[in-house]
């Protein structure tokens, strides 16, 4: 059973110095009070893993976070570039970041190796491009039926998924619905997770397209109400598209990030 | 004539080539605005596939990123992505795909990795999402992108989609089973790839734009098709329609 623990004290448990952690959410249910309360914690040296890394990911970039981003497609959505993560990348501030690059189907594939407990995944992928000339995570195998030549992706396995969700009930059963994205894979296949949710009930009732996550496959559940804003949670908040346009021009100057974070890191949730 | 911009021509004469009852892979900006344009107009029964997992949205605005509330909303099935990739990108289900491009060369390669070195960029671009795949495997591809000499380039600084590659036969010796590329649409005209040579052509200018303004805008010596075209200016029908659409 998911042990129910406050957000502050999941976050110092389950995400440590030079992990791999992957905040998942696809546009919609992205944990962001989690990744904030990484950033107030201070870990360093992490590799963070997404798919589609946007404001959290800017913010844990600038926060000195993050050693190395594993991805496919990193932007404000809707909006434009990632400030943080295009300074990290052009003039290693605050710190060099390693960038290791795939696409939407490679990433999605290596979560789905990782959750169902094999070394690689195969996929239709990559053929033709320059990706594979500079990620070494992309190779090619012959299929051993048919001869056809595939790309091949190693599995995601990493130290921690952190998700946020809907809501959860007391035994820690996690239940999300909506745009559910490549989260349950994330989740199974990570050492550890955290899931933060909107709220804890007594009872889940059934909801359709919602997606269970057994208490038992999650380490532990935090709530955390309207912990996905800017992001959105499907029945209980919109998408604050504001937000997303206000965080260009904070992220596009250092000095104006830097008092953004100094006022981050000095509140508490 | 209708009284329009470059940008309202683009994205008109986009949803012009869409077909009614095609199934459509939608990127978000431009090719998301085209499509939901043909949903509204001649094609109700377009079919839009967004890469968050949202089979045949139906949105009654224009979604601001690929996972707006509004895509699951009115979906006809909301899937994970894996799958989406997987089942129905991969097997070719889909008919067009439906993407823009920072950079775009001759043969219709995309580029939205870095402008520059990669290890040493000028300018760090959002990287591929979903394209690679997409580029590979729907029947074709559409592009939406407007024509500067910054993105009409001779060669890409990245191929991160390919379109035909450096030419006739490129695209089957790579195994990629969609025909690729088969239209550009931009805000000065259409190009298409000349049969043989696979090199983008220039088939149609839009109302106003000259020949010299389109090779201006060109960073290769662009061939023009014989029967050169005149793009039909926006109906005041479409104009209504893009710009309703648009102020939703």
């Amino acid at each position: 059973m998911a042990r129910i623990v406050s957000l502050a004290d999941g976050i110092a448990e389950l995400v440590h110095d030079g992990d791999e952690v992957a905040l998942e959410g696809f546009t919609h249910l992205i944990p962001v009070a989690a990744g904030q309360e990484i950033i107030r914690q201070g870990r360093r040296d992490l590799t963070l893993v997404r798919m589609t890394p946007d404001i959290v990911y800017d913010q844990l970039i600038g926060a000195g976070c993050a050693r190395k981003l594993v991805f496919s497609w990193g932007g404000n959505p809707g909006v434009g570039s990632l400030h943080r993560f295009r300074d990290a990348v052009t003039h290693a501030w605050p710190v060099p970041l390693e960038l290791v690059e795939h696409s939407h189907a490679g990433m999605a594939n290596r979560y789905v190796a990782g959750a169902s407990g094999l070394p690689f995944a195969i996929l239709r992928g990559y053929a033709g491009t320059d990706l594979p000339t500079v990620t070494e995570t992309i190779k090619f195998v012959t299929c051993p039926f048919t001869g056809e030549r595939l790309a091949a992706v190693p599995a995601l396995n990493p130290d921690v998924t952190v998700i946020h969700a809907q809501r959860a009930d007391r035994a820690g059963n996690v239940q999300l619905w909506g745009i559910t994205g490549m989260q349950k894979e994330a989740v199974l296949a990570a050492k550890r997770s955290l899931v933060t949710v909107e709220e804890v009930v007594d009872e889940l009732t059934p909801v359709p397209g919602g997606v269970v996550l057994p208490g038992w496959a999650v380490t532990a559940v935090a709530p955390a109400p309207r912990g996905a804003h800017p992001s959105y949670a499907h029945g209980f908040y919109e998408r604050d598209n504001d937000y997303y346009k206000q965080w260009d021009a904070i992220s596009k100057d250092r000095d104006a990030f830097t008092g953004w974070l100094g006022d981050l890191v000095g509140s508490a949730r | 004539m209708t009284d329009h911009t470059p940008d309202e021509m683009m994205s008109i004469a986009a949803a012009r080539a869409l077909r009614d009852g095609q199934t459509c892979f939608v990127g978000i900006g431009l090719p998301s605005t085209a499509a939901n344009l043909a949903r509204r107009g001649h094609a109700p029964d377009l079919v839009l596939i967004y890469e968050s997992g949202c089979l045949g949205a139906k949105p009654d605005r224009l979604p601001l990123s690929i996972g707006d509330g509004v895509l699951a909303e009115t979906a006809d099935a909301v899937i994970g992505v894996a799958e989406v990739f997987n089942y129905w990108l991969q097997p070719g289900r889909i008919d067009v795909g439906f993407l823009s491009a920072a950079q775009l060369d001759r043969f219709g390669n995309i580029n939205t990795t870095v402008i520059g070195d990669y290890t040493d960029p000028k300018v760090r671009l959002p990287g591929a999402g979903g394209a690679p795949e997409i580029a590979a495997s729907c029947r074709e591809v559409f592009i939406i992108v407007r024509q500067t000499p910054r993105a009409f380039v001779e060669k890409v600084d990245f191929v991160t989609s390919v379109g035909h590659g450096s030419g006739p036969g490129d695209r089957a010796r790579l195994g990629l089973r969609g025909a690729g590329p088969t239209l550009v649409i931009t805000d000065l005209g259409i190009l298409r790839p000349d049969p043989e040579t696979f090199e983008l052509t220039l088939t149609s200018v839009h109302p106003g734009v000259t020949l010299e303004q389109v090779r201006a805008a060109t960073g290769w010596d662009l061939k023009v098709a014989p029967e050169l075209e005149h793009t039909a200016a926006p109906t005041e029908p479409e104009l209504a329609a893009l710009r309703a659409l648009k102020a939703a």
